[in-house]
């Protein structure tokens, strides 16, 4: 504790204050968006020899306890985790309480996301088997953490960061637990299968890769090779067959729905038809769009004015869901180029068509790549909780500083051609667009366009996109982002600013590793 | 209970709702008490947002009403000012406190006058008890709002409903809509147009209406309210005919008075009284609506028809609207906002009617300016009723561009 209360701060070039040392490793203040460039080369994980590992290629071992031994694990180590099985991983919290009955301590967890049904990581928190989590915290982790209770700080990332931090060291994996849908004894492992299928499993593909040591966890073992295979056995130390690695009806959706808020609807509309009357809706175009309600309306109305119009689009990116797939089976996209499997359609088609392909954070999304392809994408339509008059936008916080969601691709989406905020103006008696965001997660010069049931506002800074929308005489409700604002505090009333604590618990790191912002302790 | 209890006990009643799936509405537990000042206790999912406001305005609106002692237990769900007041002053007239005293939110200013023929494609129902629908109806563009006090209202809400129905009447921007209200069938009607007239709705519709007597009465006790606050803009009224009686009276309830602005069905009733069962083709409803359409522009008034129950079944709402724009009715009533699109689509004109109408009004704006009696397109003279139509038709166009 007494670490953190001598905390410094820096304001960086977002003008947060943002602390220069975090779980005591020095940081970079975030200087601007593509201002830091770092040079050296990438992390490594050692070299082993064939000769250490069985001719026979059966990595297996008896259980999680077994294999956690053999890989060494020490007080203070590193484990990992991916989420592609959602909230009904078991996975994560096995792995985590098979290294408590081996004894270890203070180890770092570094889930790619973490989820409300993996509460009892508090519990082995407040044991002290784990000091600190790194990932995305919601729920009651989330409260865990803004109250200050967390021995070290909270490191929230996006999918495309988490990977920058392992590929260029700034975490160093010791070892990585795979949870595997599909896996044969070599370690090959796929999700496209299996009872346990999630789809694909390109959040472990770092994990993988880079981490020291790594186990495969699956509760379908097929004879070799377990074909596809998105986890290449070669990098697979460990193998443990387990009765179950997930809950199926947690791990996806039976079926993902659209909203029924009339108010919803109305955005959904709104987004898809900004994206037609702005010409980004035409031969060739790609979009991607996550798995809210909103965002599967929009799917749906873009749809309908691809079809009116006799548009195909070259590619979409999942989150993949039946409407996506729907999509390519009506052959209105040449592919989906998928990062996560969200219901049973989208688990079908990318495990039986070939134009459904898996990704991963470092095709998608890392950005100290040589490039990636979240920019090469048209128009992606996002969420957030709070956004300003600047456009900048908070995803990670409630506007009472409580932890609400990770960052997930958010971040790295913002490099799309067009970027779309969809969001009611209000929530509750809310407003959603603020004079400053509670915790900044994206840079307003990165935000294009705030759709709202109330009317679109378009950041000036795309005075072309603004000139698009208003040369075709559209009857958009395009109006200034403070008209809105205005509008929905004479409805509201203008709210209080709830006190923040001046004690960091967690910081938001950018897509290039430097810090954004910081999440302050809630009283 | 005996008097002596009345004064000497607290009285107690609550208002409004709460709970895990309740939005935009709050539940006020009122206790009045003969001493001890104002109480209030606050649990809201915006308090750190907006708690010392609430208690703010509780204060100001139990002033407003008159109590000086009371505990206030407010559970607040996001609930907008207008509503928070309309609950408080609910639970305080339950508790048998500030009777006759009212706590007005802050007044939006009132639209333009409603003209008596204005469009009246589709009016949107909006139950008097779910305050969550009211702010943003607008923004679904339908031609009218109806703030329902009657079928959607459960009879131990009526009281609270007419608060709340009042308070959006004043509160809630409506832009471009008609701002219309149905009442509960007389005599309960009578107490909420005591409770909203005020606040100057565009329209009143009357339920289950059979006799045109009925609507004279409406009709007498609007003007006598009117005239008590000094209100001078139009307040149409609406009959809903939703029985064999109504459907045979209607020439007479449409000409009852000269605020009648449309007549009405409602099939789910009529059907009902006929014995018959309600289908989708609506066969067995045809004389009735036919009879209503023939009523309605026998007395110079519009025909809109019922509403159609199954949102969900776009394709057969568009059948029905079509053929009901065929059969002559004007507009029809939205219980989903998805609704209203698919209803104004319906009774859009074709673009072959709306030309064909453009070059008769060019024809007879030509044959005006002319000084002509007779007007004609090319070689074709044009009969005044198709004259007349075609004015309509471009008119009511012109309204919906």
């Amino acid at each position: 504790m007494s670490a953190r209360e001598r905390v410094e701060l820096a304001h960086n070039a977002a003008g947060r204050a943002v602390p220069t040392m975090v779980n005591g490793k020095p940081q970079i203040p975030f200087l601007g968006t593509g201002k830091y460039q770092p040079r050296g080369r990438k992390a490594a994980p050692p070299i082993f020899s064939t000769k250490d590992y069985p001719d026979s290629g059966d990595k297996r071992v008896a259980d999680l306890e077994t294999a956690l031994r053999q890989c060494g694990l020490r007080d203070g180590m590193v484990i990992s985790n991916h989420h592609h099985l959602r909230d009904g991983d078991q996975v994560a919290l096995m792995a985590l309480e098979a290294a408590a009955r081996i004894g270890v301590k203070d180890l770092m967890w570094f889930p790619s996301a973490s989820f409300p049904s993996q509460k009892n990581a508090i519990e082995l928190m407040e044991k002290g088997v784990i000091h600190h989590i790194e990932g995305s915290m919601n729920g009651p982790l989330g409260d865990y953490c803004t109250q200050g209770k967390m021995r070290g700080m909270g490191v929230l990332r996006s999918h495309g960061g988490r990977y920058q931090a392992i590929q260029d060291g700034e975490v160093h994996i010791d070892v990585a637990v795979i949870a595997a849908p599909t896996a044969d004894f070599f370690g090959n492992a796929d999700g496209s299968h299996g009872k346990s299928a999630c789809g694909s499993l390109g959040f472990a593909l770092a994990d993988s890769t880079y981490a020291d040591r790594v186990i495969v966890v699956t509760d379908n073992l097929v004879p070799f090779p377990c074909v596809p295979w998105q986890i290449q056995g070669n990098n697979v130390d460990f193998v443990v067959e387990v009765e179950s690695i997930g809950d199926p009806a947690k791990i996806v959706s039976g079926t993902t729905q659209i909203t029924r808020s009339p108010d919803r609807l109305r955005i959904a509309e709104l987004v898809a038809q900004f994206l037609r009357a702005a010409g980004i809706m035409k031969n060739g175009f790609s979009f991607q769009a996550g798995a809210g309600g909103i965002a599967l309306a929009f799917v749906e109305y873009l749809k309908q004015m691809m079809k009116q119009d006799g548009v195909k689009a070259r590619f979409v990116r999942g989150g993949s869901t039946k409407f996506l797939v729907e999509l390519l089976q009506e052959g209105l996209t040449d592919y989906i180029l998928d990062g996560q499997t969200f219901d049973l359609d989208g688990v079908k088609s990318i495990a039986s068509d070939p134009r459904h392909v898996a990704t991963s954070p470092f095709t998608s999304y890392n950005y100290h790549g040589k490039g990636n392809f979240a920019s090469l994408v048209d128009a992606v339509v996002l969420g957030a909780t709070e956004v300003d008059v600047n456009f900048n936008a908070n995803v990670v916080t409630h506007s009472d500083g409580r932890l609400l969601h990770g960052i997930g691709g958010w971040q790295n989406c913002l490099f799309a051609g067009c970027t779309v905020l969809a969001l009611p103006s209000f929530r509750d008696r809310i407003p959603v667009i603020v004079d400053k965001v509670t915790t900044m997660t994206g840079p307003g010069e990165m935000i294009d366009v705030v759709v709202t049931e109330r009317g679109i506002a378009i950041n000036p800074r795309r005075a072309d996109l603004l000139d698009a929308v208003t040369a075709q005489g559209s009857k958009l409700p395009v109006r200034p982002i403070q008209d809105i604002k205005a509008e929905v505090e004479k409805i509201c009333g203008k709210p209080a600013r709830p006190k923040l604590g001046d004690r960091p618990c967690a910081v938001v790191k950018w897509v290039d590793g430097t810090v954004l912002d910081t999440v302050w302790q809630v009283s | 209970m005996s008097s002596a209890v009345e004064t000497t006990s607290p009285r107690s009643a609550e208002a409004g709702h709460w709970g895990k799936e309740v939005r935009s509405d709050v539940h006020v537990a009122f206790e009045a008490r003969n001493s001890g000042g104002i109480e209030i206790s606050l649990e809201s999912r915006v308090a750190p947002y907006y708690g010392s406001a609430i208690l703010e305005q509780t204060r100001e609106v139990l002033g407003e009403l008159g109590v000086k002692h009371a505990r206030v237990a407010i559970h607040d769900e996001g609930a907008l000012p207008f509503i928070i007041a309309a609950r408080i002053e609910a639970a305080a007239g339950r508790a048998g406190v500030a009777l006759g005293k009212r706590s007005l939110p802050e007044q939006h200013p009132l639209p333009p006058p409603s003209q008596k023929d204005r469009l009246r494609r589709s009016r949107l129902y909006l139950p008097g008890s779910e305050p969550k629908y009211y702010i943003n109806a607008s923004l679904h563009a339908p031609d009218a709002v109806i703030l329902d006090l009657e079928d959607s209202v459960h009879r131990g809400e009526k009281d609270a409903a007419r608060i709340l129905v009042r308070n959006t009447l004043r509160a809630v921007d409506f832009g471009p809509c008609e701002r219309m209200v149905r009442i509960n069938q007389l005599p309960l009607g009578l107490e909420d147009l005591a409770e909203v007239v005020g606040e100057s709705p565009d329209l009143i519709l009357i339920p289950k209406v059979e006799e045109p007597e009925q609507v004279r009465e409406v009709d007498r006790v609007i003007a006598e309210i009117k005239q008590r606050h000094g209100i001078i803009r139009p307040i149409w009224i609406m009959p809903i005919l939703e029985s064999a009686l109504g459907i045979e009276n209607a020439f007479a309830v449409a000409t009852a008075t000269a605020n009648v602005a449309a007549l009405t069905i409602g099939l789910e009733d009529y059907t009902a009284d006929l014995g018959v069962v309600k289908t989708v083709e609506g066969r067995e409803s045809q004389y009735a609506r036919s009879r209503v359409v023939n009523a309605a522009r026998a007395a110079g008034v519009q025909a809109i028809d019922s509403v159609f129950s199954d949102v969900a079944d776009m394709d057969s709402l568009r059948r029905w609207g079509e053929a009901s724009r065929a059969a002559g009715f004007e507009g029809m009533g939205c219980i989903h906002p998805g609704q209203i699109r698919v209803i104004h689509e319906a009774f859009q004109p074709s673009a072959i009617e709306i030309e064909k109408a453009r070059k008769v009004v060019a024809a007879f704006e030509e044959a005006e300016s002319k000084g002509l009696a007779v007007v004609s397109l090319g070689s074709k003279m044009i009969d005044p009723p198709v004259v007349q139509r075609a004015l309509k038709l471009w008119s009511g166009q012109r309204q919906w561009e």
